[in-house]
């Protein structure tokens, strides 16, 4: 690693065309950190996302992901991240425990240490009963909770999460945020996105990416009270929307 | 909630625009609707409210004449979905939660061919779909596939209305939508709204109950409640505070061993706390809860009475989240 930062982006940008969609994003997420990377449909936030994970080059600049170059190591940031979203995670024509040991052999562990970790991410998620379940049959609470462990299943030092609690129950959002918190405690760094105000502010730091730039960044409390607002909620409409947020005031960075 | 509350919404009257009565549909032995019961007046901007698997995409599809019940009725319009399902799809506009429009046509190709199937044309329509057409029209030659999510959201608004339905249903239009954009959305609905427009939409996003008339919140094919958001917060049945302490996440854990502990949320940055005495006093609830986070060694704690949101009006109601269960879905041998 670099240091104490499991992230490190410096001027990293995007041309599709015409179109600037990353424009010079520099920014650092530590080590254990839980990191918020938010921002209204279009800002950005897919295609830096796509960046850091080692799937599409950047046009300029660089990123350091897990010590290692998004450029000329992408290969080695796939070793050592861990990615689930909403739409994609789960093969759901196969059961919980065959998801499990299918990840486990992508991702090259041994038979033994597929089987250990099989049966403690059962019991700590209290799934034992649901082995041997389709995952297609699972309600979508369950499905995101198993999701997350199996991003986790080879121990990586960071996981990204592209809107994991989408549709899910109040609940269960709620348990699936100390999965994050637990995962963060051991010293995994957690990079989130997410369309829920009130999960923002569950991140130690949050940055908000406005077209293609980042407007704001720092804990939610510092970005309140740079904003002068109650709510990060109010803070997101005043960036994205500069001209209907009125009197919110506060201005960017 | 108490039954009484949820019983609210079956009167029926003249006014109904819908009306839907013991409504059943199974998929297998999966209970995607367990008997649902409800009414929405005319004019009305009615909300379902709920997490995804609750039965809300499987409701829309009855109401719209694309599925049938398994058992109960449903009217629309005064028209049975069922028996009267050609009448009714001239008379009803219907937004699904996937964007269901042709990517290889234009913005253009894609409003001309919603209007003609429905035997008329944008021209002639045009000033129902203005409002919304003119924020979109200036791209009109893009193809659909082209185009952003908020845009994409438009068209299939547009497409919807083309026909100048008496009344509109709304599948989850802001899921995945950023928290600004769901405002604005939430905005034309209000404009859709003054024009008489019936207006029955679904979401899974809680804090959006507030712009509804009504509420119903929607869990595994039941209603857990329906009334005026404000009704429904109201009723929450026993004091609830918020707490702020030295460490969020701590003091939750903490919190969940102290013997009065009832419920504890984490909320955006604050914990959401009830009392197992239910009849207490806020004051002395919150000079016991600090007493015993100081007695743990917190600090800077805050705690005092503040208003439920409809969100946790829906945990309350919603008893054991669905990893609690027994089995994942109920089936139909199941109580």
């Amino acid at each position: 690693m670099t240091g104490e930062l499991a992230i490190q982006t410096k001027d990293l940008t995007r041309v599709f065309g015409a179109f600037t969609a990353v424009d010079h994003i520099t920014f650092d997420v530590r080590v254990g950190e839980v990191f918020g990377f938010l921002g209204a449909n279009g800002a950005g936030k897919t295609t830096a996302l796509r960046m850091l994970i080692g799937l599409l080059a950047p046009t300029s600049g660089s990123a350091r992901v897990a010590g290692h170059d998004v450029v000329t190591e992408s290969e080695a940031i796939k070793h050592d991240i861990g990615y689930m979203s909403q739409r994609f995670s789960l093969y759901e024509d196969l059961t919980v425990r065959e998801n499990i040991q299918l990840y486990g052999g992508i991702y090259g562990l041994s038979n033994r240490q597929i089987r250990d970790r099989t049966e403690r991410l059962l019991a700590r998620l209290g799934f034992e009963s649901a082995a041997n379940d389709f995952v297609r049959a699972l309600p979508l609470g369950w499905r995101q909770k198993l999701a997350f462990s199996v991003a986790l299943l080879h121990q990586p030092r960071i996981v990204f999460l592209d809107e994991p609690t989408s549709g899910v129950d109040p609940i269960t959002r709620r348990q699936f945020w100390e999965l994050i918190y637990e995962a963060a405690a051991a010293g995994t760094t957690v990079l989130i996105t997410t369309h829920y105000m009130d999960e923002a502010e569950y991140c130690d730091r949050i940055s908000i990416m406005v077209a293609g730039k980042i407007g704001a960044l720092g804990t939610p409390s510092d970005l309140k009270h740079q904003f002068g607002t109650e709510s990060i909620d109010e803070v997101f409409v005043t960036l994205a929307r500069p001209d209907a947020a009125g009197g919110a005031g506060g201005s960017p960075p | 909630m108490s039954p009484a509350t949820a019983q609210s919404g079956t009167r029926q009257s003249d006014a109904d625009a819908v009306v839907v009565d013991a409504l059943v549909k199974r998929f297998g032995p999966i209970v995607a609707l367990d008997g649902m019961s409800f009414s929405v007046r005319a004019g009305e901007l009615f909300g379902f409210i709920g997490p995804d698997g609750g039965g809300k995409t499987t409701l829309f599809r009855i109401l719209t004449t694309l599925l049938v019940p398994g058992s109960g009725t449903a009217r629309v319009l005064g028209q049975d979905v069922v028996k009267d399902l050609w009448r009714l799809r001239q008379r009803i506009g219907y937004m699904p939660g996937r964007f269901s429009l042709y990517p290889d046509l234009s913005i253009e190709e894609n409003l001309r061919f919603f209007a003609s199937v429905f035997g008329t044309t944008v021209e002639r329509e045009y000033s129902q779909i203005a409002p919304i057409y003119s924020q979109i029209e200036a791209f009109k030659d893009r193809r659909a596939a082209a185009l952003s999510g908020g845009m994409k959201q438009k068209l299939a608004l547009c497409c919807a209305l083309v026909h100048r339905p008496e009344i509109l249903f709304l599948d989850e239009p802001t899921t995945g939508v950023d928290a600004v954009s769901r405002r604005e959305f939430w905005d034309l609905l209000d404009r859709l709204k003054a024009t008489g427009l019936t207006i029955v939409v679904s979401t899974p996003y809680m804090d959006e109950a507030t712009r509804c008339d009504r509420v119903a919140l929607v869990q595994r094919g039941r209603l857990l409640a329906l009334d005026t958001p404000r009704a429904i917060t109201q009723s929450f049945d026993r004091p609830l505070l918020g707490i702020r302490a030295n460490d969020r996440y701590r003091a939750l854990l903490a919190i969940r061993d102290y013997p009065q502990t009832h419920t504890i949320y984490p909320f955006g940055d604050v914990l959401h706390f009830t009392d197992k005495r239910q009849r207490a006093a806020p004051e002395q609830i919150a000079r016991d809860v600090t007493a015993f986070l100081e007695s743990r060694g917190f600090h800077d704690i805050r705690a005092g009475a503040i208003p439920a949101t409809i969100e946790d009006s829906f945990m309350a109601s919603m008893g054991a989240p669905e990893d609690n269960q027994q089995a994942p879905f109920r089936s139909t041998g199941a109580a």
